[in-house]
C-alpha cells in the first residue's frame, strides 16, 4: 500500500507522518508537494499538521487554493482514504471536504500535551482495529482545535455516527460536543486535531495512535482482495 | 531626498553626533585615523554597531579568553554562526545560545520571537538541520502587572515562532527574582544537527565570486536608536523612528528548508545570517575571515520600504535574511533553488581582492572601509575591576534559618515560582514536534533521540544567578556542573557548553569584577568536567535605573546519551526500589530558597564546590546508569532534598517514598549543599551499585503516594499526601498569574 | 482605482473567547459599561478597476476567501480613488 504525505509550504509534521508510515507502519510513503496535479499512484492521502502559509487569515485558508487540492477532491470522490491531522483537518474544513470551522482555543493559548480520546465509533476504515468506546492517549498540539457547526450539521454528525473521536478527560480547546475529530458522510475523509502520528512509538509516551493507520491498511488489504 | 538630510562629515565631527551612536571621542579619533578622513554618516553608524559591545565584544574578549575551547570532540570552536562537536558515526551536534534581552523589555512577543529566530538562523547558516529549542528567562518577582505582560508575552512569543517552524521547544528554565524587574532576559538555544561533511563556514572567499541576498525584504527594522534628532528635521525623524523587528516564522520556515537544500550544493561558498548590524555584519565578518573585501551595490537589495538610505539599509535588523557567496556563473541555479520555496535570491555583489567593504548607492560610493578595521581588528578594552563591598560584607556572614514546621515550610517552597512546575510556560511549546522528544520537558533535561541511530542528546540551560551575585567564582562553578548534573542524571555524557553571559555595565569595576570572577569559576569547571565552551554571547549593559541584574552567566549543555537504553528521568519508577542520597549535606543556606521565602532576600555565602568531588560523583553516576543498576536520577538543587523527593515523587504515577534523615534535619531538609543526587534503583542492584559508587540508603519508594520523612526516632517530620504537594506545585504559577496584584 | 476596506467578524452566535478577554479587562479597568466586545480582522485592498462590478469582485473574494462564512460575517466599505 502506497501513501502520500502532501507537503505545503509551512508544513512542520510531514517528517513524522513519513516516519510513522515508513518506520513504525512498515508501508511504502511519499511527500507530494503542493504543487502535484495528480495523486493517482497513491492509496491513500495523509494531509500533516503544521502551519501551511503560516496560518496568516485563517489556518488553512490559504492551503486550501493549492494546485494539489484539485487531485485530493478527485481521490475524496474516488472513496480513498483521506487523513488530515491538525492543520491538515483545519484545510479539509477550509476546503468544505468535511463540515464545520476552526476557531481559537477557548484559553486562546496554543496546547501541547498528550489526551485521552474516546473512540466513539469503530465501524471506519481509520478505526476497525479500535475496541469500541476504546480511551486512547495520543498528544495534541494546538492553537486553533475549538471545532464549531451549526446546529443541524451537528445532527447530521450525531446521527450519521460522523463524530469518530471525542475528548474524554478534559476538552482541551472548548470544541462542541468535545469533538476531536470527524469524518465526511462517505466515510472516506476524516479529520481530527490530535496527532496519532505522534503516537506510534512507547520510547515516546504512547503507541496508541498506531492502530488508526493499521486499520487503513487492512481496510485496503480487504477491499483489494475482494477487488481483484 | 533623505541623503542630503544626514549630517556632514565635519558637522557629525563637531557636534560630536557619533556619540549619539555609541562612539567615544578616541573610537571616533581611531576612525579618522583609520579611513585617512572623516567617515560620512553611513561609514560612522556602520563603525559604531560594529564596535558596539554586542558585535565586537570589545570588552569582554579579554575575559573570554579564558575560556577553555579546545576538546577531541571540538569541531568548531567560538566564532562562527555556532559551535559544532562530534558525536560520531559521521554525525556533529551544533549549538549556540544567545540573548534577546532588550527587545524583549521593549516588545514581550516580537522580541522573544525574533530572539528565536535569530538563534535557529545561527544554527541552519552552519548547514545543521535545527532539532531542539530551549531556552532561559529571568523576570521579576510574578506580582506586578507588568511583570505578568512580560512573561506572558515572552512565552507566547516563543510558543508562536518555535511551533510555527517546527523545532520543538524541549526544554529550559525561568527563574523569578526582583533583580530583573526592569530588566527581563531572554535567551534562546537552539540545537541543531549535521554530517561532517555538510559543514558550513561564514566566509567569502574567491575573489570574482557573486554575493546575494536572500529571505524577507529589507525595512527600517531595529535601526539603533541614536539616529540624530536635530530639531530642524522632525518630520524626517519621526519617519526614521526605530521600529520594532517583527519576525515572520513562516518566512524562516521557507528559509530554513531552501538553506539546507542550497548547502548540498556545491556552487554555495560562505552563508552567513544577517543578524545584529544586518548587512553591515554579515558582509563585514565574511570577508574578513577569508581575508577579502566585498562590494555591494545597495540599489540593488529587496527593500520593503521607499527611500530608504543606505545608512537604513546597512543598519536595519530586519529578519529572516541571509547572506550567501556563490561562484561566479552559478547564480541562476540559486536563484532557482530559492525559487522553489516562493523566496527570491538576488546578487547584490561581488567578492573583491582589496580587503574594503564598498558600497554603490545611486551609482556613487557611499562608504569605502577596511574590513579587517570592522571585525578582527575593533578596539579591545580592559576595564578596571574591583572586588565589591557587598562581596566582602557577605564572606562574614554564617547564615542560620531557623525553621519551625517542616511540612509547612516543603509545602511553601513547592509553591515558589523559581520551584513550582513550569507546566503552564511549556504546555505552549510544541515540544514533540518531529517526533524525537524522549524526555520532555519537566525532568532534569530533556532526551532527544537521533532517528538511524542508538543514541540520544540530552541538553539543558541553568543559571542560579544567586550564587553567582554572592560569590561570582563558585557560582560560575556550580551554574557549569548543574548543568552537568543535569544531563548525567538524563544518562548523558557532557559533551560541551555554550553560554549568554548577562551581566550590568561593564564600566563599573565592580560589575566587570563580577564577570571575570564568573567566567574563572565556569572555565575551572568546564576543565574539571571536561566541557568545553563552543560558542556563546554576551549581554552586558542589563540595568534599570543604574541597578544592574544579578550576573547571570547562563549556561546551555548537550551531552550524549551513547545508548536509548541509559535514558533515565528523576521519576521514581515502582515501589520497593531503594533510595540512595549521594553527598553529605552541610548547613549551606546563602542564597538558597529556603533563606528567600524566610528572609525575603538572599545574602550570606555561596553553597561551596570541590570540583574533584563533583566531577567523581558524576563519573561514577553516569557508570551506574550504562551499567543498567539506576532506575532514576535526580540532582539536589533549589530547596534542597526535601523538594528534590517531593519532584521525585510528583513526577511519578500513584507513588510514594519513605525515608529517614538524621543529624542536622533543617539541613539535610533544605539545605543546598552542591555535587548531591537522589538515586533510586531495583533491590536486585543494590550489591553491586554499593561497590560502584559511594551512596546512602535513606528509604525506598511506596505504593501509598505519601512522601514520609522520619527522623531517626521514627517519627514523621514530614507526612504529606502526594497528590497535596503537586496541586500545590502545579497551581503555583496559574495562580500568580490570576490574582490581581 | 478602489480603496476597499473589508472587515470580517465572527459570526453573531459564535463565541469570541479574544473578545470575552478583552471585556474581562475592560471591566477590570473599571469600564463596567461595556456590555460587550467583538473582535475582527480589518483589511485593506487596493483594487484596480476592470470590466467587472467591483462591489460583485469584493463579495466573491469575500465568500471564496477573505471570510469563512462558517463562523465569520464580512461587510466592506468600497471608496473610489484617483491616482496621482
Amino acid at each position: 500500500m502506497k501513501f502520500a504525505v502532501i507537503v505545503f509550504p509551512g508544513s512542520n509534521c510531514d517528517v513524522d507522518m513519513y516516519h510513522a508510515i515508513k518506520d513504525e507502519l512498515g508501508e511504502e510513503v511519499e511527500y507530494v508537494w503542493h504543487t502535484a496535479d495528480t495523486l493517482d499512484e497513491f492509496d491513500a492521502i495523509l494531509l500533516p499538521g503544521g502551519f501551511s502559509y503560516g496560518d496568516y487569515l485563517r489556518s488553512g485558508a490559504i492551503a486550501r487554493f493549492s494546485n494539489v487540492m484539485k487531485a485530493i477532491q478527485k481521490a475524496a470522490e474516488e472513496g480513498k482514504p483521506i487523513l488530515g491531522v491538525c492543520n491538515g483537518f483545519q484545510i479539509l474544513l477550509e476546503a468544505a471536504l468535511l463540515p464545520g470551522a476552526m476557531r481559537r482555543n477557548n484559553s486562546l493559548k496554543f496546547i501541547c500535551r498528550p489526551v485521552t480520546l474516546r473512540v466513539e465509533n469503530n465501524e471506519t476504515m481509520f478505526t476497525s482495529l479500535y475496541e469500541p468506546g476504546e480511551v486512547i492517549t495520543i498528544p495534541i498540539a494546538h492553537g486553533e482545535g475549538n471545532y464549531y457547526c451549526d446546529e443541524e450539521t451537528l445532527t447530521k454528525l450525531i446521527e450519521n455516527r460522523q463524530i469518530i473521536f471525542r475528548y474524554h478527560d478534559e476538552n482541551p480547546n472548548g470544541s462542541l460536543e468535545n469533538i476531536a475529530g470527524i469524518m465526511n458522510e462517505n466515510g472516506n475523509v476524516l479529520g481530527m486535531m490530535p496527532h496519532p502520528e505522534r503516537a506510534v512509538d512507547a520510547l515516546l509516551g504512547s503507541a496508541d495512535g498506531l492502530k488508526l493507520f493499521q486499520s487503513i491498511v487492512k481496510y485496503w488489504r480487504v477491499k483489494h482482495v475482494v477487488t481483484s | 531626498m533623505s541623503l542630503l538630510l544626514e549630517p556632514s562629515p565635519t558637522t557629525i565631527k563637531e557636534e560630536k553626533l557619533y556619540r549619539e551612536m555609541g562612539l567615544t571621542d578616541e573610537e571616533f579619533a581611531m576612525v579618522e585615523r583609520i579611513l585617512g578622513r572623516l567617515p560620512n554618516y553611513t561609514e560612522t553608524g556602520i563603525f559604531s554597531v560594529m564596535w558596539s559591545e554586542h558585535c565586537s565584544y570589545k570588552n569582554s574578549k579579554p575575559v573570554l579568553k579564558k575560556f577553555p575551547t579546545d576538546g577531541k570532540q571540538v569541531l568548531q570552536g567560538p566564532g562562527e554562526g555556532a559551535g559544532i562537536v562530534d558525536i560520531g558515526d559521521g554525525l556533529a551536534v551544533a549549538f549556540k545560545i544567545e540573548s534577546h534581552n532588550h527587545p524583549s523589555a521593549i516588545e514581550p512577543y516580537q522580541g522573544a520571537a525574533t530572539g528565536v529566530g535569530g538563534i535557529i538562523r545561527d544554527v541552519f547558516s552552519m548547514g545543521a538541520r535545527p532539532i531542539a529549542l530551549l531556552n532561559s528567562l529571568r523576570f521579576g518577582e510574578l506580582t506586578s502587572p507588568r511583570v505578568k505582560y512580560l512573561f506572558e508575552h515572552v512565552v507566547a512569543g516563543i510558543a508562536g515562532y518555535g511551533n510555527c517552524v517546527g523545532i520543538p521547544t524541549v526544554g529550559g528554565e525561568v527563574q523569578f527574582d526582583a533583580a530583573y524587574e526592569g530588566n527581563p532576559l531572554v535567551n534562546a538555544m537552539c540545537v541543531g544537527l549535521i554530517r561532517h561533511e555538510d559543514i558550513q563556514r561564514g566566509v567569502a572567499s574567491g575573489v570574482g565570486n557573486t554575493v546575494m541576498y536572500v529571505g524577507a525584504k529589507t525595512g527600517r527594522d531595529g535601526i539603533h536608536g541614536a539616529t540624530f534628532a536635530s530639531e530642524e528635521l522632525t518630520e524626517a525623524s519621526e519617519a526614521k523612528r526605530p521600529a520594532v523587528q517583527v519576525g515572520d516564522p513562516f518566512m524562516e520556515k521557507l528559509l530554513l528548508e531552501a538553506c539546507l537544500e542550497v548547502v548540498q550544493s556545491d556552487a554555495l561558498v560562505g552563508i552567513q545570517d544577517m543578524g545584529a548590524a544586518g548587512l553591515t555584519s554579515s558582509s563585514a565578518e565574511m570577508a574578513s575571515k577569508a581575508g577579502v573585501g566585498i562590494e555591494m551595490n545597495l540599489d540593488l537589495v529587496p527593500q520593503r520600504e521607499a527611500g530608504m538610505t543606505p545608512y537604513e539599509m546597512m543598519l536595519s535588523e530586519s529578519q529572516e535574511r541571509m547572506l550567501l557567496v556563490v561562484k561566479k556563473g552559478r547564480e541562476q541555479e540559486i536563484i532557482d533553488l530559492f525559487a522553489k520555496y516562493g523566496l527570491e535570491a538576488k546578487a547584490i555583489g561581488q567578492v573583491t581582492d582589496d580587503k574594503m567593504l564598498r558600497l554603490y548607492f545611486h551609482g556613487e560610493v557611499v562608504a569605502e572601509i577596511p574590513v579587517d578595521a570592522l571585525a578582527k581588528d575593533a578596539p579591545v578594552y580592559h576595564k578596571p575591576s574591583a572586588e565589591p563591598a557587598y562581596y566582602r560584607e557577605f564572606q562574614q556572614i554564617d547564615y542560620v534559618p531557623h525553621v519551625e514546621n517542616y511540612e509547612e515550610t516543603l509545602l511553601a517552597l513547592l509553591a515558589q515560582p523559581t520551584i513550582a512546575s513550569k507546566e503552564w510556560v511549556y504546555d505552549q511549546y510544541d515540544y514533540m514536534v518531529r517526533t524525537n522528544t524522549v524526555v520532555a520537558p519537566g525532568s532534569d533535561a530533556a532526551v532527544v533521540r537521533i532517528r538511524g541511530t542508538k543514541k540520544a542528546l540530552a541538553m539543558t540551560t541553568d543559571c542560579n544567578s544567586r550564587y553567582v551575585y554572592l560569590d561570582p567564582e563558585t557560582g560560575g562553578k556550580i551554574t557549569v556542573a548543574e548543568a552537568a548534573r543535569n544531563v548525567v542524571c538524563s544518562g548523558a555524557k557532557p559533551l560541551a557548553i555554550t553560554d549568554c553571559l548577562n551581566f550590568g555595565s561593564p564600566e563599573k569595576p565592580e560589575i566587570f569584577w563580577q564577570l571575570e570572577k564568573a567566567v574563572d569559576g565556569m572555565s575551572a569547571a568546564c576543565r574539571a568536567l571536561s566541557a568545553p565552551v563552543i560558542s556563546g554571547n554576551v549581554s552586558l549593559y542589563n540595568e534599570t535605573n543604574g541597578e544592574a541584574i544579578y550576573p547571570t552567566p547562563i549556561v546551555g549543555m548537550v551531552g550524549l546519551v551513547e545508548d536509548l537504553d541509559h535514558i533515565t528521568t528523576q521519576a521514581f519508577k515502582q515501589a520497593g526500589d531503594i533510595i540512595y542520597v549521594i553527598g553529605e549535606a552541610k548547613p549551606e543556606f546563602g542564597g538558597s530558597e529556603l533563606q528567600k521565602w524566610l528572609e525575603g532576600r538572599i545574602f550570606g555565602k555561596a553553597p561551596s564546590i570541590d570540583l574533584e568531588v563533583e566531577a567523581e560523583r558524576q563519573e561514577a553516576l553516569l557508570a551506574a546508569i550504562q551499567a543498567g543498576l539506576v532506575a532514576s536520577a535526580h540532582d539536589v538543587a533549589e530547596g534542597g532534598l526535601s523538594v528534590a523527593l517531593a519532584e521525585c515523587v510528583i513526577a511519578a504515577a500513584g507513588l510514594g517514598a519513605k525515608v529517614t534523615v538524621s543529624g542536622d534535619i533543617v539541613a539535610e531538609l533544605f539545605s543546598e549543599t552542591q555535587s548531591r543526587f537522589i538515586v533510586s534503583i531495583k533491590k536486585e542492584h543494590q550489591a553491586v551499585f554499593e561497590q560502584l559508587i559511594e551512596a546512602k540508603p535513606i528509604g525506598e519508594v511506596t505504593a501509598d503516594g505519601t512522601l514520609r520523612i522520619e527522623n531517626e526516632h521514627g517519627e514523621a517530620i514530614v507526612n504529606l499526601s502526594v497528590e497535596q504537594m503537586r496541586s500545590v506545585w502545579k497551581g503555583a504559577i496559574p495562580c500568580l498569574l490570576k490574582s490581581k496584584a | 482605482m478602489y480603496k476597499v476596506k473589508v472587515y470580517v467578524t465572527l459570526r453573531e452566535n459564535v463565541l469570541d473567547p479574544q473578545g470575552t478577554a478583552v471585556k474581562g479587562a475592560l471591566h477590570s479597568l473599571s469600564y463596567h459599561e461595556v456590555q460587550d466586545v467583538r473582535i475582527g480582522k480589518f483589511m485593506e485592498l487596493v483594487i484596480e478597476k476592470n470590466d467587472r462590478d467591483v462591489e460583485e469582485l469584493v463579495r466573491e473574494m469575500c465568500e471564496k476567501l477573505l471570510a469563512n462564512t462558517v463562523i465569520e460575517d464580512y461587510r466592506y466599505d468600497i471608496e473610489e480613488v484617483v491616482v496621482q
